[in-house]
């Protein structure tokens, strides 16, 4: 037998656990003040977090989906995303949004089940939530295309999570990824759980980042815990992308510390003992440490921090439960450009009437 | 006036449509060099070049998935399935994302596609060559589904399509590809994508047919006018929205209803218009509603396919019990 060919799969980190540096830090890093708005970010991200679930657990939002442990990989992706760029969420990317200057009040609409959730005034390009699984990496592909069809230097980055790369729709959009050398990079977050499925279930690959070998694309394991190995990691993929260089799959090691969403139990399926050692690697307290140890962040800092994200969490809790329920109207509202005739009759039903008094026989046109 | 079949009035207006708007991208299975297995882009490549004239590879739901990403980039992408019974697996994306994209943002975004495929049977292709999956997509809100019987009305409604800021589902009969030629003005002139058409004008029953089956009703009505008995037939094409009104004035006319269509009969299009005339027409009714569709059953291999779709006689037998109600 004759080797046709060999692969390698990278992985990079920067920071242990401990917040040590393991080797020489990208540019970016060099002065560690630089890293105190992502650090900022990230806390911010949690505090919002247990906003939502405290609301959940008081009847005030509907199911979700906390993103609990993966503060490094949102911070690290809004970090280097640019405006141009287009970001195609799964439903557990927030974070990234909220650095997209999306107001974090509209994320409790979304998951208080308020489709005016989707609307990102200051982010117009970005993609909605997307809950149905790797469903938003064809989207993906057709946007990249858009973009090198125009010549132009920006890229799409699209988010997915483990379980998402056993679909279909993940391996058909980066085949043409690769066949087009699109401006597309597609990151896995590998949190170890697809609901209850471990990753070790989920696909007998040594790492996910290998299904883009399968494909002819770049791909890169990164620490996801570790924000400067995020933001690096993403970052060069990225500005490959810009640069017409192809598209990367990113795979992002971390782990999921909370349940999949509040109408799930983790303790069913994974042990308290596995739980507790995944908390040893969290990304905030890493990042904390390392710039603690830089002596550009200390306690008062942190703690002024918590307050004014409390206060923010707080504004953002009340202008959701300030927003008013949406009429029966916005149900046909947007649903074509212009409403058919067709339905015209079906809207003046709904909004004439509350949906408990509506009659069986509903009036016909005409 | 060019005298075109139908396969060539579809290529007459993409071409048209990429011609007049540079945001047009025709995308598929060998869609490019090919031509299409149809030859329905023929030439196309050679005009617009790769960039704009895409082929794909084999992946129906990146298809699918691909032109609503564009379209939501700014692109007016023209997606072709390579035969309808392959549409399924884009059920997916266009269930989930193209019908709901402009609604779930709010208007933020939008996804003006178009989803052309070869649909219906009678050319005596193979298994899953043959299906009428129209139903399915109907049922899919926030889309429209169109379906021509007609060179011309497939190049106009083609081009509606295209210019439309929704997703249109465009099916197309393949069973009239190559049938028949007619006049087709390659004027750029698009049809309306919310009216039904009237092919023929009668007092004394109405047809509702579409695709491929509206020769089959034509030639009904024709054998039901050398017995003095005049029927209307409306070409329903555009099957959502559907064009409700012109079939209800027509039943209002006529007081008796056939509808006819291939796909099998179970919730079927066939049973919304039905539906339709009883909600809206009752009173005026002579006859109940008779449907005269495919069977319930798997669409079968070519030798059995003209035993499962409608046929003159068949039709014929369902206007006169119609006619003949007491």
């Amino acid at each position: 037998m004759t080797v046709v060919a060999r692969f390698e799969v990278g992985y990079t980190q920067y920071l242990d656990s401990q917040g040590n540096a393991l080797r020489p830090l990208p540019d970016f890093a060099r002065d560690p003040r630089a890293l105190v708005p992502d650090y900022r970010a990230m806390v911010f991200m949690r505090a919002i977090d247990a906003k939502a679930i405290a609301l959940q657990r008081t009847g005030r939002l509907g199911t979700y989906a906390s993103s609990l442990g993966k503060e490094a990989i949102d911070a690290g992706c809004g970090a280097v995303l640019e405006k141009d760029d287009v970001l195609l969420p799964s439903y557990r990317e927030s974070g990234i949004l909220f650095l997209r200057g999306v107001s974090p009040h509209r994320i409790l609409l979304y998951w208080g089940g308020d489709e005016r959730g989707n609307v990102f005034p200051e982010s117009p390009r970005d993609f909605p939530f997307c809950v149905p699984i790797a469903t938003q990496l064809p989207h993906a592909v057709g946007v990249a295309y858009a973009m090198k069809l125009r010549r132009e230097r920006r890229a799409a980055l699209a988010l997915l999570g483990d379980g998402a790369t056993s679909k279909g729709d993940f391996y058909e959009a980066l085949n043409a990824a690769g066949v087009w050398r699109l401006p597309l990079v597609a990151l896995v977050v590998n949190n170890q759980y697809a609901i209850s499925m471990p990753r070790a279930r989920q696909s007998a690959a040594r790492t996910l980042a290998q299904k883009a070998i399968a494909a002819g694309i770049a791909c890169e394991q990164l620490d996801g815990n570790d924000l400067i190995a995020v933001r690096d990691g993403v970052g060069r993929a990225l500005a490959r992308a810009r640069a017409g260089e192809g598209p990367t799959l990113l795979e992002a090691l971390t782990y999921r510390l909370s349940d999949h969403t509040t109408a799930d139990d983790a303790s069913r399926y994974r042990s308290a003992e596995e739980l507790a050692e995944a908390w040893k690697h969290e990304p905030i307290g890493r990042l904390r440490a390392w710039l603690a140890a830089r002596a550009v962040w200390s306690k008062e800092d942190e703690m002024a921090l918590a307050r004014e994200c409390a206060e923010r969490a707080e504004a953002a809790v009340r202008a959701y439960l300030e927003t008013p329920p949406p009429e029966p109207e916005q149900m046909f509202r947007h649903l074509y450009a212009r409403l058919p005739a067709a339905l015209a009759w079906q809207r003046a039903v709904a909004c004439a009437m509350p949906s408990e008094t509506k009659p069986h026989a509903e009036p016909q046109p005409g | 006036m060019p005298n075109l079949n139908l396969v060539e009035a579809v290529n007459r207006a993409l071409a048209r449509a990429m011609e007049d708007d540079p945001r047009v991208v025709v995308l598929g299975e060998d869609v490019g060099v090919n031509g299409g297995v149809f030859r329905a882009t023929a030439g196309l490549l050679q005009r617009f070049g790769p960039e704009r004239v895409v082929d794909t590879p084999l992946a129906e739901a990146l298809i699918a998935g691909m032109a609503i990403g564009m379209a939501a980039e700014g692109l007016r992408p023209v997606a072709e399935i390579q035969f309808a019974g392959f549409a399924y697996a884009t059920l997916d994306q266009i269930l989930n994302h193209g019908g709901r994209l402009r609604h779930r943002t709010q208007g933020r975004l939008s996804c003006p596609m178009v989803m052309r495929m070869p649909c219906g049977a009678g050319i005596r292709a193979p298994e899953h060559h043959s299906e009428s999956p129209e139903a399915m997509f109907a049922h899919v809100p926030g889309i429209r589904v169109v379906y021509p019987s007609s060179p011309a009305r497939a190049y106009g409604l083609l081009l509606a399509a295209i210019a439309d800021p929704d997703p249109v589902v465009f099916l197309e009969p393949a069973r009239l590809y190559r049938l028949y030629r007619e006049e087709v003005a390659d004027d750029g002139e698009p049809l309306a994508l919310d009216r039904a058409f009237v092919l023929r004008e009668g007092h004394d029953l109405t047809f509702v047919s579409w695709g491929a089956m509206v020769h089959e009703t034509l030639a009904a009505a024709d054998a039901l006018a050398t017995e003095g008995v005049e029927a209307e037939v409306i070409d329903a094409a555009t099957l959502k929205p559907l064009d409700a009104d012109t079939i209800v004035a027509s039943v209002s006319k006529t007081g008796r209803c056939v509808v006819v269509c291939e796909a099998p009969r179970a919730c079927s299009l066939a049973s919304e218009v039905a539906a339709i005339v009883a909600e809206r027409a009752l009173l005026s009714l002579l006859a109940p509603v008779e449907r005269v569709t495919g069977w319930d059953t798997v669409t079968p291999m070519a030798r059995l396919e003209s035993c499962f779709m409608p046929d003159v006689p068949r039709i014929l037998a369902a206007a006169r019990r119609a006619l003949q109600y007491h």
